[in-house]
């Protein structure tokens, strides 16, 4: 195969952790708005956390991102 | 790389760029010193501009400092007390000796990833354009680097050896522990290298997103004319994307600033447990 092209495969296999990353944030929200609801006065207190979880779970999303960067132009 | 599969638009007065060329670093100043080159670059101008920015917009907000603020001066009492209010949660008692330093950080990322949201005066020459020094990893990784030792140095200071305690939290079976501190030491390494890809991977892609968008919007006003009415679509996509990069620059200074008080925290309580 073609270097270019298997850099481009690669580049593209690995933006598959955006997927487990989608995942993780749409549970972080949704468990978050479902706690948010039962309870509108304990929601602001942890709105922190929520926004801490949703950084560290992002960061694997972004991992996957930088992965397909150094493929592309550090190689 | 990208440059080969955009097509020249010569004709229309519209040039497309690659989305990777926003983030040339180009010397505006040539300087060496000692076989070093230490050129005062784009990046380095922005920084400077935003630390300028930052200086002369909090000195005008507490020139007066009046019992009943004015404007500006309730914008700066409402970040003071925002990163205030931060530390003294994260952190606790200890925490106000690092106001200062988490306040700083707080407003330079805050600043530096708003100023590369500015659109770019269109005709300047490419190293006057606007330029987001966050969306290099040196200097995220430099942010990180200081953070991580000030955690190290006021750690080993304040517990002595029992900052290692951080390794072996108290309590653990004995038998778990060959597990789990290597488990923990790999993860307080991996922590400069989260906190600064974090914020570099954040600018970087939103800010190729942004230009993908732009340049789709180009290569379609560049089509035929039946064509030329779908230009609208990544253009609206650019604007909710530009929409969803404000709250983005916001959040990211935040959880640096709120990671940094995790780790600090970590550091000045690491005996207690």
């Amino acid at each position: 195969m073609d270097v270019e092209a298997a850099k481009l495969i690669g580049a593209g296999i690995a933006a598959i952790p955006l997927a487990g990353a989608g995942v993780g944030l749409g549970l972080i929200f949704g468990n978050f708005l479902a706690g948010a609801f039962r309870n509108p006065s304990a929601a602001a207190a942890n709105q922190q956390t929520m926004l801490l979880a949703f950084a560290l779970t992002e960061f694997t999303g972004l991992l996957g991102f930088v992965i397909a960067m150094i493929i592309l132009y550090a190689f | 790389m990208f440059h080969a599969t955009l097509p020249t638009l010569g004709g229309h007065g519209l040039q497309a760029a690659g989305p990777m060329e926003q983030f040339e670093i180009l010397p505006l100043f040539e300087l060496t010193a000692g076989g070093v080159d230490i050129s005062f670059t784009n990046s380095a101008l922005w920084m400077v501009i935003g630390v300028a920015a930052t200086i002369a917009f909090f000195t005008m907000a507490t020139g007066r400092r009046a019992l009943i603020p004015g404007r500006l001066q309730s914008v700066a009492e409402i970040l003071h007390e925002f990163v205030a209010n931060l530390v003294r949660d994260t952190i606790g008692h200890d925490g106000k000796k690092f106001f200062p330093y988490v306040f700083t950080l707080f407003i330079f990322i805050l600043v530096a990833n708003f100023i590369g949201l500015i659109p770019s005066i269109p005709g300047s020459p490419h190293d006057l354009h606007t330029f987001t020094t966050t969306s290099h990893i040196i200097v995220t990784f430099a942010l990180a680097m200081l953070t991580i030792t000030i955690v190290l140095v006021y750690g080993f200071a304040k517990n002595g050896l029992k900052f290692l305690k951080l390794f072996a939290p108290s309590g653990l079976p004995i038998w778990l522990m060959p597990i789990l501190v290597p488990i923990e030491v790999i993860s307080f390494l991996s922590r400069p290298i989260s906190l600064g890809v974090r914020l570099f991977a954040n600018m970087l892609a939103g800010h190729i997103i942004l230009k993908l968008f732009a340049t789709f919007v180009i290569m379609l006003l560049g089509a035929p004319i039946a064509f030329k009415a779908l230009a609208l679509f990544p253009f609206l996509g650019a604007v909710a994307i530009f929409l969803l990069e404000f709250l983005v620059a916001g959040l990211q200074a935040y959880v640096f600033a709120i990671l940094t008080c995790i780790y600090l925290s970590d550091a000045a309580h690491a005996a207690d447990h």
